[in-house]
Formats: C-alpha cells, sequence, structure tokens
C-alpha cells in the first residue's frame, strides 16, 4: 500500500466535489476554497515552522474510515456532578438536541446546512482561517455535523453548556470525523461552555470551534481533551471578540496519544479581556502540543496566558505562543508564561514564545520555566514528617491547581481541579524517585 | 538514656568536610545552645540533624531516642520527634498552611497506625495555637510562607512546631532578620513550648537571642568542631569578645 505523506484521505462519506455540491451556496463556496486550499498545501511536514515540534507520521500512515456506531463512554467521574445544559456530538454529527434549554440559547444541528438559520450561515467559515491551518481547511471541507449554539442578546443563562464530542475509533483501522462547532454569543450575553472531548479505540478527530462574542459579551470556555489513549487529536478553536468582550479559556489535556490544540484569536476591539490558560498533563508516551495565537488589533486590550505542563515517562509536551500587537492596539497589556514540571529523564518539552510587537505603548511579558520539583520545597515537606511519595504528590498537585484556580466560573474550576487530581492521583501519586 | 547523643560526627558537602567531629549530648528537657561564627558548620549540623540529602555523614554516630538517627529518611526522623524551624522557611506556592499543617499531622497519626485527625477539632487547636503567635486565619489560609515577611515565616516555623509538638526543637537562627517584638513573639511562643520531655538546640550567631530564651547549656562551634562547652555566661563572653579566639584556633 502506498501511503500520499501529505494528505489524508478525504473520507466524508461522500466524494468530496458531491458534498460541495449537495451543499448549498453559501457552503458550497466554503467547501470548494478549502478543498482547494487543502489539495494545495496538504498536510504540514517537518520543515514546517509552526509544525517543526509535532510530528506527523504517525498520523500520516493512518487509512481512516468515517466514524460511525455508538460510543458507550460517561462523562469523567468530575464532571458530572456538574449541573449543565449537555449536548452530545458524535463521530462529528449531533445527537438529539435538549428541549430544555435555558432562555436565550439556541442550538441548531449543523446536519442538514440548508435548513440552519442565518446567524449560522452569516458566521460559519468567517472566523476560521483554513490558510492558516490545513486541518480547519479540511474540516471545512469534510464536516458532516455538528452543532451551533447562540447565546441571544443580553442572555444570562446560570447553568453552563456541556459539549461533549465523542468518537468512535477502530480496532485495527482508525476512523476519522470533522466534527464542527460554532458559538455566537451575542452583545451584552454571558455564558459558561464546557467542552469534553472522549472516544475509544483508535482514531483522529479533527474539531473545528469557531466562536464569535460580541460587543461587552462574555463566554468562559473550559475545554477538556480527554481521548482515549490511542487517539490522535487535531483541534482547532478560532474566536473573534468584539469590543470590551471577556473570553476566559481555558484548556486541560490529559488525554490522547498525540494532541495539538490551536487556539487563535483576534481581538478586534477595544478593552476587551482575553484569557487562554491551560495545563497539559502527560504520561507515557503522550505528545501534548498546545498552540495559540493572540491577534491584539486595537487599542487597551489586555491577554493573560499562563500554560503549565507536567511530563512523566517518555511523554512531551509543546508550547508555541504567539502574540502580536499592531500598530494601532496601543497600551496592550499582555502577559504569557509557559511552564513544564519534567517528573522523568525521559520526559521533553519545547516552548516557543513569540512577540511581534508594532504599537510603542504597551505593556507585554513573558517567560518560560522547566524544570523539576525543588529539592528544597521536597526536604521542607519532609522535614514536618510527611513522606517522600506524598510531598511529591502534594508538590505536583498545587502546581497544577494553581492554574486551574485561574478559570472564573466555580462549579465549572471545581470540576476541572477534581478531573486533574484524578489524573495526577493516577499517575503521580506513590510513584518513585 | 540522653535523648540525642552525636558521637565523632563527621560530615561533608560536596566533597568538603564541614563537621569535624562532633560530640554531644541532649538530655530530656535541657535546651542547648549552639553559639559560633559564620561558616563554622552551624547550619550543617541542623542538616545533618533532619536529614537533609547532599549532607553526607562520613562518620560517627547519631542516637536520637535510642534509634540510630542516621538510617532514617528526613520524614521518618520528623516523625519519631525532630523538628527543624528553618532559617529560611521555603515557600510552597498553592499549598495552603492549613493543609500544609494537616498533611503533617496526619503522617504522623498514620505513621502510629491512627486514623486521620478530626478537620473541625484540628482547625480549631490550629486557630487558637497561631492567635497567640499573631498569626490570622487569613494567613493560615494562604499558601505556606508565599509572601510573608521574614517575621511572619519565623512566626509560622513556631506555630508548626507548637502544632507537631517535637520531641528535639532544632532552632536554626531563628532570630535572624527579626524586630525586637517579632523576636519576642517568635521567644514567648518558643518558652511556651519548654518541657521537661521536650529538647532545645537553638543555633545562633547572637547572644540576643538567648536573653529570651534562656539555655541550659551554650557550646561554641567553630571549624566544624566544639571548641568550648560552659553555662549561659558563656554566651554573655562571647558577647563581649567575639568568636577571634575560637577562629584562630580552628
Amino acid at each position: 500500500m502506498t501511503i500520499d505523506a501529505n494528505t489524508l484521505p478525504l473520507v466524508a462519506g461522500d466524494d468530496p466535489a458531491a458534498l460541495a455540491a449537495a451543499s448549498p451556496d453559501w457552503l458550497a463556496t466554503l467547501r470548494r476554497a478549502a478543498l482547494a486550499r487543502y489539495g494545495q498545501v496538504g498536510l504540514p511536514g517537518p520543515r514546517t515552522e509552526a509544525w517543526k515540534f509535532t510530528g506527523l507520521n504517525a498520523l500520516k500512515a493512518l487509512q481512516p474510515v468515517p466514524a460511525a456506531g455508538a460510543v458507550d463512554l460517561g462523562l469523567p467521574e468530575a464532571l458530572k456532578a456538574l449541573e449543565c445544559v449537555s449536548i452530545r456530538v458524535v463521530n462529528g454529527r449531533a445527537e438529539a438536541l435538549p428541549s430544555d434549554l435555558p432562555a436565550g440559547v439556541e442550538v441548531v444541528s449543523l446536519g442538514d446546512p440548508a435548513a440552519v438559520p442565518d446567524w449560522v450561515r452569516v458566521t460559519l467559515g468567517g472566523v476560521v482561517s483554513i490558510e492558516a491551518s490545513p486541518f480547519a481547511a479540511l474540516n471545512t471541507a469534510q464536516f458532516t455535523g455538528g452543532v451551533a449554539i447562540r447565546v441571544a442578546r443580553g442572555a444570562m443563562p446560570e447553568a453552563p453548556i456541556l459539549l461533549s464530542l465523542l468518537q468512535a475509533g477502530g480496532d485495527g483501522t482508525a476512523t476519522i470525523a470533522h466534527p464542527r462547532v460554532l458559538v455566537v454569543v451575542e452583545e451584552g450575553a454571558s455564558a459558561d461552555l464546557v467542552t469534553v472531548h472522549q472516544g475509544g479505540g483508535g482514531y483522529l478527530a479533527n474539531p473545528v470551534t469557531e466562536i464569535t462574542v460580541a460587543e461587552g459579551a462574555r463566554l468562559g470556555h473550559a475545554m477538556l481533551q480527554a481521548e482515549g489513549p490511542e487517539a490522535f487529536h487535531v483541534a482547532t478553536t478560532a474566536l473573534r471578540l468584539a469590543g470590551r468582550a471577556t473570553y476566559d479559556g481555558f484548556v486541560l489535556a490529559t488525554g490522547g496519544r498525540l494532541a495539538r490544540h490551536e487556539v487563535r484569536a483576534e481581538l478586534d476591539g477595544e478593552h476587551i479581556e482575553y484569557s487562554i490558560n491551560g495545563v497539559y498533563l502527560g504520561a507515557g508516551e503522550q505528545h501534548h502540543d498546545i498552540t495559540t495565537f493572540i491577534d491584539h488589533a486595537r487599542p487597551h486590550g489586555t491577554s493573560h496566558e499562563m500554560v503549565k505542563g507536567v511530563l512523566t515517562g517518555r511523554s512531551r509536551g509543546v508550547f508555541q505562543g504567539k502574540i502580536l500587537v499592531r500598530p494601532d492596539a496601543q497600551k496592550t497589556d499582555g502577559f504569557q508564561m509557559n511552564r513544564a514540571l519534567l517528573l522523568s529523564r525521559d520526559a521533553e518539552v519545547d516552548s516557543k514564545p513569540e512577540l511581534e510587537i508594532y504599537a510603542d505603548d504597551v505593556k507585554c511579558s513573558h517567560g518560560a520555566t522547566v524544570g523539576e520539583l525543588e529539592d528544597e520545597q521536597l526536604f521542607y515537606l519532609m522535614a514536618r514528617g510527611i513522606p517522600r511519595a506524598r510531598a511529591r504528590a502534594m508538590l505536583v498537585e498545587a502546581y497544577v491547581q494553581e492554574a486551574i484556580a485561574l478559570i472564573g466560573r466555580a462549579p465549572v474550576r471545581d470540576a476541572f481541579a477534581a478531573v486533574a487530581t484524578a489524573w495526577l492521583d493516577r499517575h503521580v501519586a506513590g510513584t518513585g524517585e | 538514656m540522653a535523648l540525642l547523643e552525636i558521637e565523632g560526627l563527621h560530615a561533608e558537602v560536596d566533597g568538603k568536610e564541614i563537621l569535624k567531629g562532633i560530640d554531644l549530648t541532649i538530655e530530656a528537657g535541657e535546651v542547648h545552645a549552639i553559639m559560633g561564627p559564620n561558616g563554622s558548620g552551624k547550619s550543617t549540623l541542623s542538616y545533618v540533624l533532619s536529614g537533609r540529602e547532599g549532607y553526607d555523614v562520613t562518620g560517627g554516630s547519631i542516637r536520637f531516642a535510642g534509634r540510630d538517627l542516621l538510617e532514617m529518611e528526613a520524614d521518618e526522623r520528623a516523625v519519631a520527634g525532630i523538628f527543624l524551624a528553618f532559617q529560611y522557611p521555603v515557600e510552597l506556592p498553592g499549598v495552603s498552611g492549613m493543609t500544609f499543617l494537616r498533611e503533617a499531622v496526619n503522617a504522623r497519626r498514620k505513621a502510629a497506625g491512627e486514623a486521620d485527625i478530626d478537620a473541625m477539632a484540628f482547625l480549631k487547636m490550629v486557630r487558637g495555637k497561631a492567635r497567640e503567635l499573631g498569626i490570622t486565619d487569613e494567613m493560615l489560609k494562604r499558601a505556606v510562607n508565599v509572601g510573608f515577611s521574614g517575621g511572619e515565616k519565623k512566626r509560622n516555623e513556631i506555630l508548626q512546631m507548637a502544632v507537631l509538638e517535637p520531641k528535639l526543637c532544632v532552632l536554626d537562627e531563628t532570630d535572624s532578620g527579626l524586630d525586637i517584638d517579632a523576636l519576642k513573639i517568635v521567644s514567648d511562643g518558643v518558652n511556651a513550648l519548654r518541657d521537661p520531655g521536650r529538647s532545645m538546640l537553638v543555633i545562633t550567631h547572637y547572644q540576643r537571642l538567648l536573653n529570651h530564651i534562656q539555655p541550659d547549656k551554650v557550646h561554641v562551634l567553630a571549624g566544624g568542631k566544639i571548641r568550648r562547652t560552659g553555662g549561659k555566661e558563656l554566651a554573655l563572653e562571647l558577647e563581649q569578645k567575639g568568636y577571634a579566639d575560637f577562629v584562630e584556633a580552628a
């Protein structure tokens, strides 16, 4: 069997050209452009700068088939207690949508693009850049469903919306799905979204999420990547924020064999408060990549980015964070910090911060630290009688929870804290040196 | 049987010999002071006693309450009753003061085969002791030593000592960096813990702390050896004459 080194087979059910032809005009246009783009560039290779730390050879060797079948997986234990409105997208297609939505929240399936309301039609495909990511192009060309969520002007639903994206993998042959999500938060609205990625068996998940947060609106968005151990996960989240908008984003990555989450935000208004914080937890041979791009286009914007990693075994972490401050974005206040804790000699991390500043009156700081547990702290705990293994676990837990504490909404924060604790109990507590 | 018996103790750090034959016996209930110039090995002795890695014992023995201390890990020594009040207390970001204390107490209870301490009773007990040391509830909730002043850190050490009720308190330069008010609070806290069953080893460069914590015996450590031993009047003599004689002798 020959493997085309630069593309994944286009497998979304029908012939891609037919898929485009069968779509309504607005979507057919998007699909044709995406196909053309993907055909042109294919998948990134080792010489592609943006992907130089995340090799795709194993992914390119897949000959995946469209994901199908049931996924017999419940939410992680720590999230079960969270009171929320639950939406499930399985194998890239929305299941029956909840009927008891809070006031001001509308959810539509993307399964029938011809039937979607105007707010979907005018926004979908307009936030994510197919030029910036071939995987986003692939998703746009191939997605067969997903959901669009609208929080209406001024609405403030109390319960978080929990969006569960599940995929049935194969045993031997991998599956592929391209779930598509659109979130539109209208003027002055405020909502919380929790996205959870899970699956079993061998598969490639290629979700694309587009988010717009309008003038004075707020979205809290906590993302949990808890894919199965054999999964490849390449997620793209693209955001556009208007003036005085707030986005409180958090990525917690625990799953997958190889996972990359790319979050790109366009801060297109004044006085925007943008946060994209996160934690990745790696064990065994896992590879975690968190890549972010923050585009400060207007004055008085604030961005906060704290990404922490814990790596055990032979796992590997990658952080790439670019902050662009355009000439018009005076008084920008940008903070970026990337820390990684290596708990084994074979773990590895690559960190690439990148500041590109064209305005002269800005405050931007960035830093990166990579290290092991501090001997001094370990000794302090042991000198109080706490055994070494417990002392280690306490320090790692504290290190991780410090980042999770940045999640604004308390019930979501508590749930994510519990997810991290469960991971640490399994992979760090009780382990030796 | 003495609580602590050190015989012919030699220790090195990074291959350099710092302690060159220390003999020291402390009976239960006694307060001993170790005074000496900078670089004499005072802090090294405190780390060797508490089991810090990188402080290698090359000769001699230490017996604590009849057990061979050098066979024990740092946490086992702490559970057995040795407490080191650090010269530079360590910051623990993300670990709250209450969590830290509870973990330390429960580690002891676990070693003794007891169940974890009742959370409410523990909170009440810690708050009571904290109040006597001028430590607020807010400080207990905060991460250990993070953002604390020098005086707050030292008071926090004494609080831990009060909660853990050790058999041997090793106070390493506890007076350094304190103003007179903080020195009094810390000394009062230490004196409140004096007990016929509890011994103390007070390591200090200056005599002033010993005005507040009266020792039974004073030792002069210089050049890695105890050069002289006397009563509390020895401290006053050192205050007047300094360590010049001993440094030359070393």
